[in-house]
Parts: C-alpha cells; structure tokens; sequence
C-alpha cells in the first residue's frame, strides 16, 4: 500500500533542503541552453506578427526556469523555437541563436535535430489527451522512443517502458502496457507523457503548461513527480506557465514574458519579492490568494496586450501601465539590471535614474 | 462585500439528488446510474455569494444548473424564495426564472455568433416581455454601460470581442432581466490572469450595487474565499464541507478541504518552500460507483492515519456541525482533523503581497484611488486590439473593419 501522505519534513528542513539543491545546481556553472536575441516572426496577410522578439536567456545543467505571462505573450512559441518546431509558413525563426550543450540548434540539419528531439530534449505538453496518439497502446508509444533513440530490442524497450510508468507511479505497469490513452484519466495520461519525456533521460524538458488541463489535487501529484524526477535525473526544466503559484514553487529562476518580450527575469525570490517591472505588480496584484483578507478589491491591469504588428518603439506595456511617462512613449526600454545580480527589468521608471525609487 | 445576510434563505435546497443513466448495448438499456448529486441540503442565504468548489465531475455545476432547474432533479427539493421549483409548470417557472439567472463558463460558446450583441442581451427582455423599442434599446444601452463596455458595441458581433469582454456581455445578459439570484458557472476559469481580476472586480461591484445573490462555482479556492460569504466544498456529488471561508480556510474540518488547499500553489516562494502537501493518490472514484460508506475514504489521509476505522468504510457520515461558528463538516473524525495543522500549516495569516510597491503608487500618473477601484471604462481602441491568441478568422461582418487579425 502506497503511504497517503508525505509529511515527513518540517518546514525548516524542507527549506534547507531546497536551499541545498538550489546551491548545487548553481554549483554547475556552465549553461545547458543559452538562446540569444531569438526572433519568431508570423508572416499573415495581415502584416508580421513579433511573437518572439529579440529574447535572450540561458538555462543551467539540472536548473528549473519559469517562463511566465499570459496568452499570446510568446511564451509557448519561444518553446517551439528551441526545438524548431513552429509550424512554417506562416512562422519562421528570423533571427537569434539556441545553443544547446554546445550545438547551435538553429544550424543543426533536420536528421540532426531529429535525432536530439525526444533525445536530449523531452517534451509535456498541456494536453495530454491530444498528444497521445488514440490508436497506439501507451506501451508501444513510450517504446517507440527509446528504440528510435537508444537502439534497445523490443523486449529490452519493453522492460525500460514498464520500469518508467513504475517512476512516473502508474500501478501495475506490465498489465498496462497493452491499454489505449482512452482508458488512462487525465492525470494518468500526463505521467504517460512524462514517462516519454523521460524515456531517453533527456538533458531538458520543456513543460508547456503540463497542468492547466488538470485538477488541483492531480495538480499537485504531477508537479511533485517532475520536481522529484527532474532532481533525480539532474534533468533541467524549461516550464512555461500562467500561474505564478506554480512558478513560485517549482522554478530557481523566472523570466516574465510580454507581448514578445522578456520584461523581467531574475530568482524565483527576487521576482516575488521584489519585481521592478508593472507588469509583474499587476500580474501579482491581480490574483487572488489563499492569504489575502477576504473581500478586498483587486487591482487589476487593465486593457488587453497589444497587437504585435507594427510594433513601435516604445514600452509594450506602457499603453496599460499607470506609471507611464512619456520617456515610455519615446523609445523601448532594455533590460537593465536592478539591485540584485541576475535581476533584470525592463523598465524606464525603476531604471537608474528613473522616477519610482 | 455583501451586508450580513438577514436570516431568510432565497433557495433552500433539499435531499437533491440528480442521476444520469448510462446507456449501452443495442438496445441502449439502463446499464448503471450516474450519481452526479447525491442527496445534498443547503441553503443559498438572501444577499450572500455561495462559493461551490471542488474539483472536475464533482457536481458543482449539475447542482448550479439543477438549482434553476435547468436540470431536472432526480428527487429532492429546490424551493426558491418559498416556491418549490421541481414541480412547477412551465408557465409559473417561466415568470420565475425572470427572477434568476446563470452566466457560463465559456464565453465563446455561450453566445450565438450570429446575434449582435444588443439582440443577445435584449432577447431576455422580449422573451419577459419586459421592454420594447426606444425602452428597449436604452435598457441595452445601460446594461452596457454597467458591465463597463461602450453603448455604441450594440450592433458588433461576438467575434469581435476578447474573452473578458464577452463574459462581460454574458453578464449584461444575466443582468437584463434584473435577477435576485444568479448562479455564476466557472465564469472566470477560461479567462487570462490580468482579465480574471477585472471580471471578479465586475462581479462584486454589480452585487453590492445591486444586491444580488451569487452562487459562485469554480475549481480554484483562491477565488472563491475572496468573492464569497460562505463556501461549499462537494467531493463526488456530496457536500462534505460548509461555512465562511474565514473559517474553513484556517481550520478545515474535513481531510478533503485540508487536501485541496495542501494543493493550491501559492504565488510566493518562501510559502511554497513551507508547503506541505498532501498528496492524494490515485483519481478521483467513478461516480457510477462511488465507494461505500464515506465516499473520500478511498484517498483519505486521516483515515490512514487514525488506522482505518470501520465506521469510514460502512457508514456515509452526514453534515454536522463542528468548530460552533456556523462551520459543517460531513466526516466521522472532524474533531481530529481540526486537531491538526495538514494541508494549512504553510498559509501565513500575515499578509505580505508582493504586487505594486507603495513609492510606485504615490507617483502614478492616475490617483491611487483609481488604480484600487473603478471598473475599467471600455475604450474603443483598446476593446478592438485583440490578444493573438483569442481571435477568430475574419467573418464577412461589416463591422469587423478594423482591429480583428487572424491568427
């Protein structure tokens, strides 16, 4: 019988603990992904779309990063960047470079990258009802994989399969080989997709929203699995989300996304604590907590994002901002870097010399 | 928030049970039932917002629906404002149903896209008979202007408008008819962050203003303690948790309330790093056959703890009162689970909330009173500069001359 609860460790340890794990990883200095001034651009009828414009970051070995912000604002875009997967025409990388353990991803040849994707890179997508294929039994699905990748027999594929759905806690794995995603629950069908993700024992994971399709409680199973499985392989973690809670919880470092736009990125601490971008303000004011006292208004951002054709020069966030001046009107701030190193906002108003202190 | 609610309860709901048969074979016979609500007694106080959460296939949303009888109830009582309403013929529920309202969840699928806008929020107007030509179209007029969009929208189409604004315009609906009760249906769960909060903020202002009575169903419990005046927890068609939200969010006396917010992430990393979570295994059971006795103690933390007692197992526990402020937990060992500090050990009471700093707000170009209140006033330009991702193709409309972009 599986224990119920885990409720072994005190905050305290809990604490440390991940104090610990943060200060490894931080150990391992040299970057796994470095993405540099990456343009994705849509070419409609209607004129360019910037989905992802001009977005520099880098990732670490065995490192969790957030990519946070709203619909539309490039985040899963920016995912399919990495990989080359952004469907073409209408979207082409236009710019930038993606080099990953030291291959240039954007110069790599199709074979090349094919032979990476699922490989060193593992995917979890939101849905995992449509990214499983309905006619395929979850066995040979998760098989397919790691006999593509790492040369194993059938039998020998077939043993690591069921060794997986075991890590990723599907009970009775052998049995369930033969079984159809239709007869998998929601939360099950994710730990199948983890257990492909994981397949090959991927250097990255790329999580794009891995739990909005899912309840609270199966939520909480299927984050707890990739924090747990992600520090066991060492595997690091790019996961995009629009829930700042799931953020603050699972991720070392976040990168706030905005109309294409990196606009603020730094530690998970420093991010929550202390974010000097408004947007961040308004993204933190608006939501709703288990903490706040009860009935309070919230502030909210209002407006909606801009249209990303015909970008002028000028803040994007600046037309819903109410700390705008004109010096936002005039030209698009850089990132510049705020009191902590590694913190970087994207702001006139909270740079050196600006007007909020 | 609402006035202290004056003791009178506007729906008293009683032993209401809604099954939904299963259907196979050739013949489509009976195979099973569906016990989606099963036997539930509460009351929806005048003037209060009733939170209802819990998590998928719960029957939060068959019981809102079964409420305004929109589903017919298996068995039970809904009596509303005295009325019983499971027997009532379809003229009498026609005049009552004027009296309440329900707003959905999917603000693209709850409006028709071949109607304006003023058409979709007149049609309860005619179908009442309530309004008429220049009344009519001022009326409309109003209501517009009351869920914060432009008057001159009317003649535009559903497509033309972003996710928010369209659960703004299902709002103006619910709202034509002036209702006393509305039961908000997930409303803000397909919204984007940033729009959730402008929505929630739409929804209080209207209440207070116009005295409405919400029942309010969502899956997230954040949002539900912040907009309601007593929370509903149900668990496989059962309610096994009723009360303020003060309370059942400080003490929760049922191991399911304690689970769930053990599993609300929390936007703040030192909380998170505290957290304790209690994780249930396995999925929720099928409510085709939901397990005997009490229907949680397949995924029950406490009753593993305490050594499984029997009683979880054989005898279904009704809702009682525990704690003695107007707290009702339905589970054996409540007593115990108050004893406990699971699943809301990590929830500071002392609030620190991250957003805008203080010295940001004393330089705002607009006053700080405006940034805290108002509701958003529609501005044409911003309304027609649609996010990428929530626009439709181009329809042939006239009026989509300018602002919408395929995607």
């Amino acid at each position: 019988m599986e224990e119920a609860v885990s409720l072994e460790l005190t905050p305290d340890e809990a604490a440390r603990i991940t104090r610990e794990q943060r200060e490894n990883k931080a150990a391992r200095s040299k970057n796994l992904l470095e993405v540099k001034n990456l343009s994705t651009h849509f070419f409609t009828p209607d004129g360019v779309v910037r989905a992802v414009d001009d977005v520099s970051f880098e990732l670490g070995y065995g490192e969790t990063l957030g990519l946070v912000g709203e619909s539309g604002c490039g985040k899963s875009v920016t995912a399919l960047s990495l990989t080359r997967l952004v469907p073409n025409p209408p979207g082409k990388i236009v710019a930038g470079s993606v080099v990953f353990d030291g291959v240039d991803l954007l110069k790599l040849s199709d074979d090349g990258m094919r032979k990476l994707r699922g490989k060193e890179i593992g995917f979890i997508f939101q849905d995992p009802l449509t990214s499983l294929n309905p006619t395929l039994t979850i066995g040979f699905q998760i098989a397919e994989a790691i006999r593509q990748h790492m040369g194993l027999s059938k039998k020998a594929s077939y043993d690591r399969v069921v060794e997986l759905l075991g890590k990723v806690g599907i009970p009775r794995a052998r049995d369930r080989l033969g079984d159809y995603p239709h007869q998998f629950s929601g939360g099950m069908r994710q730990r199948v997709m983890i257990a492909i993700a994981l397949s090959c024992d991927p250097k990255l994971i790329l999580a794009d929203e891995p739990t909005t399709a899912l309840d609270v409680t199966i939520q909480a199973q299927i984050l707890e699995l990739i924090s747990v499985l992600s520090d066991e392989f060492g595997t690091a973690v790019l996961l995009i989300t629009h829930d700042l809670g799931i953020a603050a919880g699972m991720c070392d470092r976040v990168n706030v996304m905005y109309a294409g736009r990196i606009v603020e990125t730094g530690s998970v601490d420093v991010i929550f604590e202390k974010p000097r971008m408004p947007y961040a303000w308004g993204l933190l004011d608006s939501l709703p907590r288990l903490d706040d006292v009860r009935g309070e208004r919230l502030r909210t951002i209002e407006g909606l994002p801009p249209l990303l054709i015909n970008v002028p020069d000028a803040c994007r966030f600046n037309p819903r901002c109410n700390f705008a001046r004109d010096a936002c009107r005039d030209h698009e701030p850089e990132l510049t870097q705020r009191d902590e190193p590694g913190h970087l906002a994207r702001c006139w108003a909270t740079d050196k010399g600006g007007w909020i202190a | 928030m609402t006035a202290a609610t004056n003791g009178s309860n506007l729906v008293e709901v009683s032993k209401l049970k809604v099954y939904f048969p299963i259907r196979a074979g050739i013949f489509k016979t009976v195979q099973g039932t569906v016990k989606a609500v099963d036997d539930i007694t509460f009351e929806v106080r005048r003037g209060e917002t009733l939170g209802l959460v819990g998590e998928s296939g719960c029957g939060k949303s068959t019981t809102g629906r079964a409420m305004i009888r929109l589903r017919e109830p298996t068995e039970g009582s809904v009596k509303f404002d005295g009325v019983e309403l499971t027997s009532l013929k379809s003229g009498p529920l026609r005049r009552l149903r004027r009296r309440m309202q329900i707003i959905f969840q999917d603000p693209y699928g709850s409006l028709d896209p071949r109607m304006t806008v003023g058409s979709i929020i007149s049609e309860p107007l005619e179908t009442h008979r309530l309004a008429k030509g220049e009344e009519k179209r001022a009326r409309v007029a109003d209501l517009l202007k009351m869920v914060g969009l432009d008057p001159s929208y009317v003649n535009r189409y559903p497509h033309e408008f972003s996710g928010g604004q369209r659960q703004r315009i299902g709002v103006a609906r619910a709202l034509a008819v002036e209702p006393e009760f509305i039961v908000c249906d997930e409303p803000i769960s397909a919204l984007d962050v940033s729009i959730q909060a402008q929505v929630l903020n739409l929804l209080t202002d209207l209440r207070d203003r116009l005295g409405l009575t919400y029942l309010f169903i969502a899956h997230d419990l954040s949002v539900v303690k912040h907009i309601s005046d007593r929370v509903a927890v149900m668990y496989l068609g059962k309610i096994v948790e009723i009360g303020p939200p003060d309370v059942i969010y400080a003490a929760p006396g049922h191991p399911y309330t304690r689970a769930l917010l053990s599993a609300v992430p929390v936007p703040d990393p030192v909380m998170e790093r505290k957290r304790r979570r209690v994780i249930l295994t396995g999925d929720v059971p099928s409510p085709a056959n939901p397990p005997s006795g009490c229907r949680f103690h397949t995924r029950c933390w406490l009753y593993e703890r305490l050594g499984k007692p029997e009683n979880c197992r054989t005898i279904d526990p009704p809702l009682r009162e525990v704690g003695g402020t107007d707290q009702k937990a339905a589970c054996h060992y409540a007593e115990d689970s108050l004893k406990s500090d699971v699943g809301v050990a990590h929830i500071d009471e002392t609030l620190i909330r991250h957003g805008t700093p203080e010295a940001a707000l004393r330089v705002a170009h607009k006053s700080t009173a405006e940034i805290i209140g108002e509701i958003p006033e529609g501005d044409i330009d911003q309304a027609l500069i649609p996010s990428i991702e929530e626009v439709p193709p181009p329809a042939d409309s006239e009026a989509s001359d300018e602002g919408t972009k395929p995607n």
